[in-house]
């Protein structure tokens, strides 16, 4: 299980594969985004975008589902505050493959809970042609290793 | 509030909507997008710094939005009830200062509510940009989230 000291400073990560598909895009979209150019490519032309895109928080979602699939459900997460800045650079369509990089800009104890410790993350989201789709700085809370609670 | 970049008032605040939170509803988001044991187990969430299970940030987010669109919807409909041209729709490059103050729970009811920052033009005679801060209080007057938005509004000489 990672712990708070599995995180370097300045450690870069690269990790998941999600295939996004129309069905995907428009499901999210349906249930928590329900704008025409998340739902219906012909819709979407009357828009300043003008075509089917995802809505920004689905693709927020999948970096979610990226991020626990590849190390968060195996290790000691007590979640995040919040999120500093999430910037949506780039459209992500029906067909996009999408992978994200990680890297880590700061660690520190928490001084009111000494077995926890807060993570600075920049989290980028990259499609198949190498550009960053969206980026994001956030902090989590994970528990140190060597102190117990 | 919600129509073109002319007709938005700095300081303006509005009441959007409200969504509740179930324990199915809860379950069924965080197994898609955010399965983490704090979202998933009752039991496993108690051995959490949240001390039991609470909603993925992204499931309040995601139903901030919902309750943003929804209330959109209803302005526009109103705008071409009364025969005038509904402004297409921008999009937004991001947000930021978003925090969760409190958890979630099962059975949280969350009220959103949205007030403007500010607004400004850009070199594109047709949209403008304007700062929405985006916030949910739940029904024990605790804020679920907060945050900011400033996606692009149609400009009515565009």
């Amino acid at each position: 299980m990672l712990h708070f000291e599995d995180y370097p400073v300045g450690e870069v990560a690269t990790f998941g594969d999600k295939l996004v598909t129309e069905d995907e895009i428009v499901a999210f979209a349906h249930d928590w985004d329900p704008q025409p150019f998340h739902l219906d490519a012909e819709a979407a032309r009357n828009s300043q975008i003008g075509e089917l895109i995802a809505s920004g928080w689905h693709t927020g979602a999948m970096l979610m589902r990226m991020m626990c699939d590849a190390y968060l459900t195996d290790s000691a997460s007590e979640g995040a505050p919040g999120i500093d800045e999430m910037r949506w650079l780039r459209p992500v369509r029906p067909g996009d493959r999408l992978h994200a990089r990680r890297t880590t800009l700061s660690a520190r104890a928490l001084s009111s809970r000494p077995h926890i410790g807060v993570i600075g993350l920049q989290l980028d989201v990259v499609n198949q042609h190498d550009e960053t789709v969206l980026t994001m700085k956030t902090a989590a809370f994970i528990r140190r290793r060597e102190i117990a609670p | 509030m919600m129509a073109y970049y002319e007709d938005v008032v700095v300081g303006d605040e509005r009441r959007v909507g409200e969504y509740e939170f179930t324990r199915e509803a809860i379950v069924a988001f965080a197994r898609r997008y955010d399965p983490q044991r704090f979202h998933l187990d009752e039991e496993a969430a108690k051995d959490s710094m949240f001390g039991g299970l609470c909603a993925s940030g992204w499931h309040v987010a995601a139903a901030s939005m919902r309750a943003l669109v929804d209330y959109r919807a209803a302005a526009f409909a109103e705008i071409a009830a009364r025969g005038e041209v509904v402004p297409p729709l921008g999009v937004s490059p991001g947000i930021a200062n978003l925090r969760w103050p409190n958890p979630t729970r099962p059975g949280d009811v969350v009220t959103f509510h949205v007030s403007v920052l500010d607004k400004r033009e850009t070199r594109r005679p047709d949209w403008g940009i304007v700062g929405f801060r985006i916030w949910g209080v739940n029904q024990h007057g605790g804020q679920a989230i907060s945050y900011e938005n400033r996606p692009f509004v149609a400009r009515r000489g565009g």
